[in-house]
C-alpha cells in the first residue's frame, strides 16, 4: 500500500528535505472530519442559471398542461350535459288538447328504453321562460306558444330517437323531437378543436422547454470540460465520469423542475380558491361557465409530476450525452494524427 | 554538491529490467502536416530513470503524450507493458493509465477540491472507501511536503506546492512509470532540486521515471540516461 511504501526511512528523510520552508497557511485538520467535495462542483453561475431556466420552463409547461387539462374537462362536461337531455316540442294547432297532448308525449317518451324520465314544463315555468321577451303576467291561452316536455336520457344507453320521433308524430301531429344532435355535434367539434389547439400549444411549449433545457445544460457543462479531461487522464472509466455528471445534473434538473411544478400547482390552487370564494358572483359565474371550477383534477396533477420528472431526466440525459461526446472528442484527438 | 553523492550511487537504466515501453520506428504527424516525430526507437525499462530533453518545439510533449497513451502513432510499433498499442481497446485504456502516473506541465488540479481530495482522486474514481486510503494519502502528502496544506484549495497554493500536489496525485496509485512534463518549469532552483530529489527517491522505491525538461542545471545534478529530441529525431545517451 502507498502508506507503507512511502513511510520508509528514506521517505522520512525526503519529507524533511522536500517540506517547504514557509510556515503553514492553513490549519491541518483530520481528513475524516471534512465532507468530501463532489467530483462535479455543486454550484456555479452557469449551474444556478440552469436551475432558473428549468424552473421557468417547467412552470410555463405545467401551466399550459393544466390549461389544456381544464379545457378538455370542461369540453367533456359541456358535451355530457347537453346530450343528457332531449326536448319534445308541441305546437298548438286547432282542435288540440294541449294538456292531453303533453301527457301523451310524456307517456310515449317514458315508454322507451334509455329514457330516465319525461317532465312536462308546466304553464308557470313556460311563462317564466318567455318572461324576458314578453314580460310578466303572460296568459299562455292568448298566444300560440309551443309547450315542452324535457326528456332525461341515460347517457350510457340512449334511446332510439328515430323510433321515438315517429311514435310521437304518429299520435301527436304537431309534436317534434329535438335530441340536440346538431347542437351537440357543433359543440363537440368546437370542444375538440379547442383541445387540439391546446395540445398543439402544449407540444410547442414542451419542445421549447426541451430545447431550452438541452442548451442550458450544455452551457452549464461547458465549464466542466477540464474536469472530464482530468478524470479521463487519471484513469476514470467513461461510465464513471458519465454517472457522476448524470447524477449531478439529475439533481439540478429535479430542483429546478420541482420549483416550477410546485409554483404552477400553487397557481391552480389559488385560482380554485378564488373561484370557490367568489361562488355565485357574476365574475365567478362567467369564469366557471367557461372553465368549470378551475380544478385541474388528478390527471392534471399527474401530468405536472410527469413534466417535472421528464425535465429532470432530460437534464441528466443531456449531461450524459455531453460527457460521452467530450470523451469521444478526446479519443478522436488520439486519432487526429492517423 | 549534495546531489553529486546521490547521483553516482544510481546506475539508472543499466540493469536489464522488463520493459515498460518499447518504440520501434515510431513516426507521428498531425493531420496532413509534416512529421513531428520521426523514426523514434527507444526502450524504457522498469525502475529506470531518464531525462527527455531538447529545444522548445522539438516534440517532447508530443512524445510524452504518446507515452501516456493520449495519442496514437502514425506509423511504427509501440509496446506498452508488453501489449501492442494498436490493439489496446478503449475499455483497456483506463486500466493501463492507472499504471502510468503523469505530472502535467499545467498541473491540472481541480480547483473545487482540496489538495487532499485532488491527490485522492485516482483512488476515489476506483470506488474505494475513503477510510481505506485516507492514511495513504496523508502519508504521501507529508512525503511531498504538503502535510500542512492538505485542506487548502489549489488556487491558494504556490506554484511549487501545486507541482508537488500534482506529483502526489500521479504517485498515489503507485504507478510503474512516472511521466513528468517540465516539472521544474514553474519553480525556483532550490525547489527544483527538492522535486528532483523526490523523483530520485521515488525511483529508488521502484518506479521508472521520465522527466521532460530543458533545464540543463537540473540534468547536471544526476547522472542519468538522456534522451535528446531534435528535429523530431531521438538520440539516447546511456
Amino acid at each position: 500500500m502507498a502508506g507503507s511504501m512511502f513511510m520508509t526511512d528514506q521517505a522520512e528523510a525526503a519529507t524533511r528535505a522536500a517540506a517547504p520552508a514557509s510556515p503553514s497557511r492553513a490549519a491541518p485538520m483530520g481528513a475524516s472530519h471534512r465532507r468530501t467535495s463532489p467530483i462535479v462542483p455543486e454550484q456555479n453561475v452557469a449551474g444556478r442559471a440552469l436551475v432558473f431556466v428549468i424552473a421557468i420552463m417547467t412552470f410555463l409547461s405545467c401551466l399550459t398542461l393544466g390549461a389544456v387539462s381544464l379545457v378538455r374537462d370542461t369540453a367533456s362536461v359541456w358535451e355530457s350535459q347537453i346530450s343528457r337531455e332531449a326536448t319534445i316540442q308541441i305546437r298548438p294547432v286547432d282542435g288540440l288538447d294541449m294538456e292531453q297532448a303533453l301527457a301523451d308525449a310524456a307517456r310515449i317518451a317514458s315508454g322507451f328504453a334509455g329514457v330516465l324520465n319525461a317532465r312536462i314544463v308546466d304553464r308557470a315555468a313556460t311563462a317564466r321562460l318567455l318572461e324576458p321577451w314578453l314580460g310578466s303576467g303572460l296568459d299562455l291561452d292568448e298566444l300560440p306558444v309551443p309547450r315542452l316536455v324535457v326528456v332525461r336520457i341515460d347517457e350510457t344507453a340512449p334511446p332510439d330517437f328515430a323510433t321515438m320521433r315517429s311514435a310521437l308524430t304518429s299520435q301527436i301531429q304537431s309534436a317534434s323531437l329535438d335530441d340536440h344532435r346538431t347542437w351537440v355535434d357543433r359543440l363537440v367539434a368546437m370542444a375538440h378543436t379547442t383541445v387540439t389547439i391546446g395540445l398543439a400549444v402544449l407540444v410547442l411549449m414542451l419542445s421549447a422547454t426541451t430545447l431550452s433545457v438541452v442548451f442550458a445544460t450544455r452551457g452549464a457543462m461547458d465549464g466542466n470540460g477540464h474536469i472530464i479531461e482530468v478524470l479521463h487522464f487519471v484513469g476514470a472509466e467513461a461510465r464513471f465520469i458519465a454517472a457522476e455528471f448524470r447524477r449531478h445534473f439529475l439533481w439540478t434538473g429535479l430542483k429546478g423542475a420541482l420549483v416550477g411544478g410546485v409554483l404552477a400547482v400553487l397557481v391552480f390552487l389559488a385560482f380554485g380558491w378564488w373561484s370557490s370564494r367568489n361562488f355565485a358572483t357574476p365574475e365567478a359565474d362567467q369564469a366557471s361557465a367557461l372553465f368549470g371550477n378551475f380544478a385541474i383534477g388528478l390527471s392534471g396533477y399527474i401530468g405536472v409530476a410527469l413534466v417535472v420528472l421528464v425535465i429532470a431526466a432530460l437534464t441528466a440525459a443531456t449531461s450524459h450525452f455531453t460527457v460521452v461526446r467530450s470523451l469521444s472528442e478526446i479519443d478522436l484527438s488520439q486519432q487526429a494524427s492517423s | 554538491m549534495v546531489w553529486s553523492d546521490a547521483s553516482h550511487q544510481l546506475s539508472f537504466a543499466k540493469v536489464s529490467n522488463p520493459l515498460v515501453f518499447r518504440f520501434e520506428n515510431v513516426g507521428l504527424r498531425y493531420g496532413m502536416g509534416p512529421e513531428i516525430l520521426r523514426d523514434i526507437s527507444l526502450e524504457i525499462p522498469e525502475r529506470s530513470f531518464q531525462f527527455l530533453t531538447g529545444p522548445s518545439g522539438a516534440g517532447k510533449t508530443t512524445l510524452l503524450r504518446l507515452l501516456f497513451l493520449a495519442l496514437k502513432p502514425t506509423r511504427g510499433l509501440i509496446t506498452v507493458f508488453g501489449k501492442d498499442r494498436a490493439r489496446i481497446t478503449r475499455r483497456e485504456l483506463p486500466l493501463l493509465r492507472r499504471r502510468i502516473g503523469v505530472v502535467f506541465q499545467d498541473f491540472r488540479l481541480l480547483d473545487h477540491m482540496t489538495t487532499y481530495e485532488n491527490v485522492a482522486l485516482p483512488l476515489r474514481i476506483r470506488g474505494r472507501e475513503e477510510s481505506s486510503y485516507r492514511n495513504d494519502v496523508v502519508d504521501l502528502l507529508k512525503w511531498v511536503g504538503l502535510g500542512e496544506r492538505m485542506h487548502v484549495l489549489p488556487p491558494v497554493l504556490s506554484g511549487g506546492e501545486k507541482q508537488r500536489a500534482a506529483i502526489a496525485r500521479a504517485l498515489i496509485e503507485q504507478p510503474e512509470i512516472l511521466l513528468a512534463d517540465e516539472p521544474t518549469g514553474n519553480v525556483d532552483p532550490p525547489l527544483a532540486r527538492r522535486l528532483l530529489r523526490l523523483f530520485i527517491e521515488l525511483n529508488r522505491l521502484g518506479t521508472a521515471v521520465v522527466i521532460a525538461t530543458h533545464d540543463l542545471t537540473l540534468m547536471e545534478q544526476v547522472d542519468a540516461r538522456r534522451m535528446i529530441l531534435s528535429d523530431g529525431r531521438l538520440d539516447v545517451y546511456d
